[in-house]
């Protein structure tokens, strides 16, 4: 094994950035889960929807399609980036284009025909009415 | 031929080190794309969530600072059951050459997406310089 150099105040700095990592995850929430498959998805409910939002800037309405089968989600589409003339040059390039697609296995039973989508600056909202059986219901206990 | 599809980039959060915000919560560095042609160079910054009102264009020296602020999207009653993305502001800077004529710059927010226009300093007019005897 090469010798090397100790020098304790890396191993001090080390420290310190992993006790910030831990502590910065802490109070944006919890990490939220990678998928890989464009676009990122979050998932929330309340007694009578639930509701799925993503991340779409750029993308027009006319190019989303959205259905429900069998207790799934599909949202299709494509987001075009504007071609500029012949005569421009790209500095950076970072933004993408293409066609996406991605399925989301619903966990409670919607009712299909009650199902609305929204497109606001770039945020797409899709809330979904639960079928009356799937609503929470209150169960008194009866004292015997 | 096969559709291109788009792969998910995971969203670059500012580290925040010096100079904190004051609003809490992730701040996120907008996907960008930079272009030019002969007039001007175009700046196109994605940060969905945020309308023209919520966005700051900051010019400072030859320092221009974008920041957009995003409101809360989910209702409060609202209760998470699975994220992959987390919502924040969003915060970019660029150092902008000499060429660019600072007081022409102008800015449009549009589906999520801004675009800067940043038009270069017009060429200068050829003069003739007088030449004196001396």
């Amino acid at each position: 094994m090469a010798i090397v150099r100790w020098q304790p105040a890396e191993e001090i700095d080390r420290l310190r950035q992993e006790v910030d990592r831990i502590f910065s995850s802490f109070s944006s929430g919890p990490e939220p889960f990678f998928s890989r498959v464009y676009p990122a998805l979050n998932l929330s409910e309340d007694p009578d929807h639930l509701y799925v939002r993503a991340e779409l800037p750029g993308v027009s309405p006319e190019s989303l399609e959205i259905s429900v089968v069998e207790g799934r989600l599909l949202i299709r589409g494509e987001r075009k980036i504007q071609m500029e003339d012949a005569d421009t040059n790209y500095h950076r390039r970072e933004r993408e284009s293409g066609f996406f697609r991605r399925t989301l296995a619903l966990p409670t039973r919607v009712d299909p025909n009650r199902v609305s989508a929204g497109l606001k600056d770039g945020v797409l909202t899709i809330t979904l009415a639960k079928v009356e059986e799937a609503k929470p219901k209150k169960i008194t206990v009866k004292s015997a | 031929m096969k559709e291109k599809e788009m792969e998910l980039k995971e969203k670059k959060e500012v580290k925040k080190e010096a100079g904190e915000g004051t609003r809490s919560g992730p701040v996120f560095i907008p996907a960008v794309d930079i272009l030019e042609n002969k007039q001007e160079l175009i700046v196109l910054a994605d940060m969905p969530g945020v309308d023209n009102k919520d966005v700051d264009i900051d010019l400072r020296d030859n320092q221009l600072v974008i920041t957009g602020k995003v409101n809360a999207i989910e209702d409060e009653k609202e209760a998470s059951i699975y994220r992959e993305f987390n919502w924040g502001d969003y915060f970019r800077q660029f150092t902008l050459s000499e060429i660019i004529d600072q007081s022409r710059i102008s800015a449009k927010m549009e589906n999520g997406v801004l675009r800067v226009i940043l038009p270069k300093v017009e060429k200068m007019k050829p003069q003739k310089i007088k030449v004196t005897a001396g």
